[in-house]
């Protein structure tokens, strides 16, 4: 029933799989001496705190009837120490297990980060941002918090079971053997309400999930709920998701309310067994009052924990959820993977062995080279193409038709599925994949800025450059002027993606970012929305500017780009249906040109209509 | 008191159940003092004999029961007192969370409802103004925070101050040297939550902001995953995140701090008032000022009151969360709605549409629109052609009253729009987008959405006319295949199809396709006008488009440039004179590429 509801965030796992829990011990070994740390200062917590009883029974035994002033404050210093001590543990404790906590989510978000940068983008091109968040996010935190402080919590509720139970033993056996008789049926009431309010709530979280998908679509689609006149069926529909919802939250209460008082009842029954048998043997002389006193603490302090361990498990699940998930990101296999010679001689993704690289001239060949995203659906067929230092291709043809995958390839985002692709004469696989793409200059269709400075963002790939070397690139792709103009000039921020400059503002600056880097090697995937007439025209001076002096690949939609490459390539299905220069393709009369003329066509007509 | 207004809102219904629900945390509280007493008396009176220091109407219940002698001898009545009184504790815990949850949720509900309503019925330029992210998130994470504290933490706080009145009401007459020793702390307790509740507040905010500072980082670097790659800046990446990632771990380590200090000093205060109470409770007993067992009694009080005191602070902290949510949904349901005048009008609508000199500016912006005039009578066809941004889509959102014209008048059937009831006006006007929302069900049910329940028969007939018929086998399980977030990608044209289809079914008298064609290609546009054609005399139609061979059809071109009506006739005046439309025509090949 995946299909049924579209976000699933909040989910429990089914079974709990303890396979999973002890690879997460990957996470957790580093930070051992804090888990040892953490586990001693919870069980003293649980010693000490059944400690408190015992001291008061002694007082209340002993020191009542003839206790001198000095026992007295003997017995209030013990108190004020064990008080000092168990809030000492209680500090630590806590300090610990929110390191733990902190620590090992920053750990595993850093893993994922780095195995991300990774990962090729046969991932990334079928799963979408916002669930790779919710992993690094909400998962990372819950499975932490669960390491750091449900774990131990197991080990505080059986402590605090067991100690009790000692406590009583010691105290007197029969009485505990009268008490404990109430743990069989306790058991059973824990374990039938877990199972049942689990269920519920793994249905809530659904239900909650459906809710949060309403609202959504609630906004996106205003306009036409508007425009269809549709709210009243609309909050019709949403109003039977709420109603499930709370026909399901308070069928969860309702167990829990039933829950809980029976456990508090089976422990009113131990206190009262302690008190009926206890009462019989202080008139019988056996025992002291205080003895009754401990005992009525212990009976109570017994059940708690038994409740909470219902609710750790729970939290377990959902845990246990975040963490199948967050393997199955950390599993995924890039499939461009660099191989380990390369690693050896020009290092990996993060560590660079920049003295060793070859530098590249710019020669490229396509050999043979076959490929396709899914197993029968070939994308590209037998390319073949030599490209000389220095040329500009230009790839040309209709959306599906193969351009955007010859760039796929050339930047060794994705490898060929069978041919080879050659830089310089020598199979690109022979190398890292940094080398490669540190030899790349690439301006993207929709330009990516990232927060920051202007000037951060020109110098991306060179955070040594200068500021006149960031002046200089701006001023080759004219982008200098609009810099300049604004109230900060190279230090405006862009804000979040960019998203406080013009589309056109965020193609110069990528310009004179890939300009700076001063590549061999420049990809220009060419946008084909227009914007206004000036910076169209400083666009086009900014593109030819790039151009010079390396090796282009133009992923083209103007004319004026296409005309000025050295090598057309026409694109359909995969294959190279025509090429040459724009005169020779022209006089070819075929595919090209009508492709041109329709290309013409639009233009001028956008000229035209626009008014320039 | 807004807040409390508010509150009161949101209780609409359940405040007889939230009161009985208070009533039985109060009943709670004081059977929860009941079981000290029963082991007091057995302890002090039945066992060790001595007088009974029970309230009156304890005594009377011991009596009945039998009186200390013979419960001496009987002490399972003891114990079984103990069982009674814990039964009635559960019964009525179970009723204070039943009612609790029960208030709370059907609360909600209410909440989510009115909220779901008010946001889809705010006016569409408001709508539009606000981040949609920070509106999901009023709706999702803030109505948790509510619904929380609703459920749970009211119950807490009534918990513990009907646990310290009732406490006093016990203790004082037992003792008043032991109750002032017993709660001394207390005042302590609650100066200590005040000011964690101040620190931790602020705290909070940093959290929040890096762990927002660290989020930012890690989606511009998935969003600009080929940047980095092609820059080969992926070490780079990972140590800026890595930077803000451990910013915000340590942020969070010093709240946790703080937190932790909290509680280990919260606790020390407990003991101590224990180890207090318990030190001057032996010396008044030995003195001869106390019994035994009322030492025992105020023991247990002592640590029975003051756990709940402690969460004080806890609670505090999520009150003020509490009191932000609230205040960030209060200001969605503040913002004024669609209203519609007394009397509006509900007419039959034929389709004659007049714009009488109609201008329109978002926001005391530049006018988009600048005094457009012009007249079309029922059944005739408009087409619009004009530049982006010359205003042509402003204007056909003006015809379903999603804006309303800052001057001048739009007249349907001589009637103003702005005197219609806009549902009814809305009923009547079909609008196809130029990028068309799709609910996320099947297509089928997005087709027949207007319909009170699918008729295939109209599905189909519809889906003919919008040239979906020959997509049908494309789809896996054909037209009832789920589309949006949760089923099927479409392509654009497929969209428009679907949103065509939509339209035509609600049989309008006048329908608007806003560019609605432009993701198609040539052939399938031509098979779509020739559908419509054929039904168009039945409804007043207006096209935008930039396609010569769709805008020549109509009755009546109008051609739009920054604002302004420039040019308007049929396509052979048109293209008598000179003009834009004139221009773009010969462009496209002339009267040859005309079929």
């Amino acid at each position: 029933m995946s299909q049924e509801f579209g976000i699933r965030e909040e989910e429990y796992a089914s079974k709990l799989d303890f396979s999973l829990w002890r690879r997460l011990w990957v996470y957790i070994r580093p930070y051992k001496a804090w888990v040892i740390q953490l586990c001693i200062t919870n069980s003293l917590l649980a010693i000490g705190e059944t400690a408190i009883p015992l001291l008061t029974k002694y007082a209340i035994d002993t020191l009542l009837y003839g206790g001198t002033k000095g026992q007295v404050w003997l017995y209030f210093a013990a108190v004020v120490g064990l008080a000092l001590s168990l809030c000492g543990c209680l500090f630590i404790f806590m300090r610990r297990a929110g390191r733990i906590e902190n620590y090992v989510s920053y750990d595993i978000r850093k893993a994922c980060f780095d195995h991300l940068q990774d990962l090729s983008f046969s991932y990334y091109d079928k799963t979408p941002v916002g669930f790779i968040m919710a992993r690094m996010t909400s998962d990372t935190l819950r499975l932490a918090e669960t390491i750091a402080w449900s774990l131990v919590d197991i080990l505080w509720a059986s402590l605090r079971i067991i100690s009790a139970l000692v406590a009583m033993l010691w105290l007197n056996f029969s009485i505990t053997m009268w008490v404990i008789l109430v743990i069989p049926p306790l058991a059973l009431v824990t374990r039938y309400f877990h199972s049942r309010i689990f269920r519920i709530q793994r249905r809530v979280r659904r239900t909650n999930s459906r809710i949060t998908h309403a609202y959504n679509e609630s906004i996106m689609g205003a306009v036409t709920t508007k425009s269809l006149v549709r709210e009243d069926q609309n909050l019709n529909e949403f109003s039977q998701i709420t109603d499930a919802m709370f026909k399901d939250s308070f069928l969860a209460a309702k167990y829990n309310a039933v829950f809980r008082p029976i456990i508090v009842t089976l422990g009113a029954i131990g206190t009262a067994l302690a008190l009926w048998r206890g009462g019989l043997m202080v008139l019988d002389g056996v025992i002291w009052f205080g003895t009754i006193s401990a005992f009525a603490t212990y009976s109570m302090q017994f059940f708690e924990p038994m409740h909470d361990l219902s609710h750790i498990f729970t939290e377990m699940h959902m845990a246990q959820a975040s963490a199948e998930r967050l393997f199955t990101l950390l599993d995924t296999e890039p499939s461009v993977r660099d191989t380990e010679e390369s690693i050896v001689r020009d290092g990996d993704t993060f560590s660079h062995k920049k003295e060793n690289w070859v530098p590249i001239r710019g020669e490229v060949q396509f050999e043979h080279v076959n490929f396709s995203y899914l197993a029968d659906q070939p994308v590209l067929k037998d390319f073949n193409l030599s490209v000389k230092a220095g040329q500009t291709i230009a790839l040309v043809g209709q959306t599906g038709s193969g351009k955007s995958t010859i760039v796929n390839l050339l930047c060794r985002f994705y490898e060929p599925t069978s041919g080879r692709i050659l830089i310089d004469g020598e199979d690109y696989r022979n190398h890292s994949q940094l080398w490669l793409q540190s030899n790349l200059g690439y301006v993207l269709q929709s330009p990516h800025l990232f927060s920051g400075t202007i000037a951060d963002n020109i110098r991306y790939a060179d955070p040594s450059a200068t500021d006149e070397q960031v002046e200089a690139a701006a001023r080759l792709v004219s982008a200098h002027d609009f810099i300049s103009k604004l109230e900060n000039g190279y230090q405006t921020q862009v804000g979040e993606g960019g998203n406080r400059l013009s589309t056109g503002q965020k193609q110069l600056i990528s310009f004179a970012r890939a300009v700076l880097h001063d590549p061999p090697l420049f990809i220009l995937d060419e946008a084909t929305s227009s914007i206004d007439t000036e910076t169209e025209q400083l666009i086009q001076q900014a593109i030819n500017a790039t151009l010079k002096n390396r090796t282009n690949f133009i992923v083209a939609h103007r004319l004026s780009t296409i005309r000025s490459a050295d090598l057309i390539l026409v694109l359909q299905h995969g294959e190279v249906v025509e090429q040459g220069t724009h005169e020779e393709l022209l006089a070819l009369k075929g595919y090209y040109y009508t492709l041109h003329n329709h290309q013409l066509l639009q233009e001028q007509q956008e000229a035209l209509i626009n008014g320039r | 008191m807004e807040k409390l207004t508010l509150f009161n809102g949101v209780l609409r219904g359940q405040r007889i159940r939230f009161l009985l629900a208070m009533a039985s945390v109060a009943i709670v509280s004081l059977v929860t003092l009941f079981p000290q007493q029963i082991l007091r008396y057995t302890l002090d009176t039945v066992i060790a004999g001595k007088p009974s220091e029970l309230p009156g109407w304890g005594n009377a219940i011991a009596t009945a029961l039998g009186g200390p002698g013979y419960l001496r001898s009987n002490l399972w009545i003891c114990a079984l007192a103990m069982i009674s009184v814990a039964l009635l504790n559960g019964l009525f815990t179970f009723l204070r969370t039943r009612l609790f949850v029960q208030s709370s949720e059907k609360s909600i509900q209410n909440l989510r409802d009115r909220l779901y309503d008010h946001i889809q019925r705010l006016p569409y330029d408001s709508l539009m103004k606000r981040d949609t992210g920070d509106l999901l998130q009023r709706c999702s994470s803030d109505m948790n925070t509510i619904r929380r504290f609703l459920s749970a933490e009211v119950s807490e706080i009534s918990r513990a101050i009907w646990l310290l009145v009732f406490a006093l009401v016990v203790m004082l007459p037992m003792s008043r040297t032991m109750t002032l020793v017993s709660l001394g702390c207390t005042p302590l307790l609650v100066i200590m939550s005040y000011l964690y509740f101040k620190r931790v507040r602020l705290m909070f905010r940093d959290v929040d902001e890096r762990e927002a500072a660290m989020s930012t980082v890690l989606q511009e670097n998935l969003t600009g995953m080929r940047v980095v790659r092609a820059f080969g800046q992926q070490k780079r990446e990972s140590d800026k995140f890595n930077a803000r990632s451990t910013a915000y771990r340590d942020e969070a380590l010093r709240l946790h701090k703080l937190i932790s200090l909290y509680w280990a000093v919260s606790d020390f205060i407990v003991y101590m008032q224990i180890a207090i109470c318990s030190v001057v409770g032996i010396f008044q007993v030995q003195a001869g000022l106390l019994t035994v067992g009322t030492l025992i009694t105020f023991i247990s009080y002592t640590s029975t009151l003051l756990w709940p005191i402690r969460q004080m602070g806890r609670i505090l902290a999520n009150l003020g969360r509490t009191h932000v949510a609230v205040s960030r949904i209060d200001e969605v349901l503040h913002l004024p709605l669609e209203e519609d005048a007394p009397n509006a009008e509900t007419s039959p609508i034929k389709g004659d549409v007049v714009f009488e000199n109609v201008h329109f500016s978002y926001d005391q912006e530049a006018e988009v629109l600048r005094g457009v005039s012009f007249h079309a009578s029922p059944g005739q066809t408009v087409a619009v052609l004009g530049a982006t941004g010359s205003g042509k889509s402003t204007m056909m959102l003006l015809l379903q009253r999603l804006y309303d014209a800052t001057q001048g008048r739009i007249l349907i059937d001589g009637v103003d729009v702005t005197a219609y009831e806009r549902a009814h006006l809305r009923r009547h006007v079909g609008l196809v987008l130029q990028e068309p929302f799709l609910y996320s069900r099947t297509i089928s049910e997005n087709i027949a959405i207007t319909l009170p329940s699918v008729d295939h028969e109209r599905v189909q007939k519809a889906a003919q006319i919008a040239a979906l018929s020959e997509m049908e086998a494309e789809f896996l399980q054909g037209f009832d295949t789920m589309v949006g977030e949760r089923g099927v990608t479409l392509s654009g044209g497929q969209r428009q199809r679907i949103a065509i289809a939509r339209m035509l079914i609600a049989e309008t008298p006048i329908m608007v396709f806003d560019d609605s064609l432009s993701a198609l290609d040539n052939q399938t546009d031509a098979a779509i006008r020739a559908a419509l054609r054929a039904r168009r005399a039945k409804a007043t139609t207006f096209i935008i488009s930039h396609r010569i061979n769709t805008l020549r059809e109509a009755d009546l071109i109008l051609v739009l440039e920054d604002g302004q009506i420039v040019q308007q006739g049929s396509h052979e005046e048109l293209i008598a004179c000179d003009g834009l439309y004139r221009r773009v025509y010969l462009m496209q090949g002339g009267e040859e590429e005309a079929q």
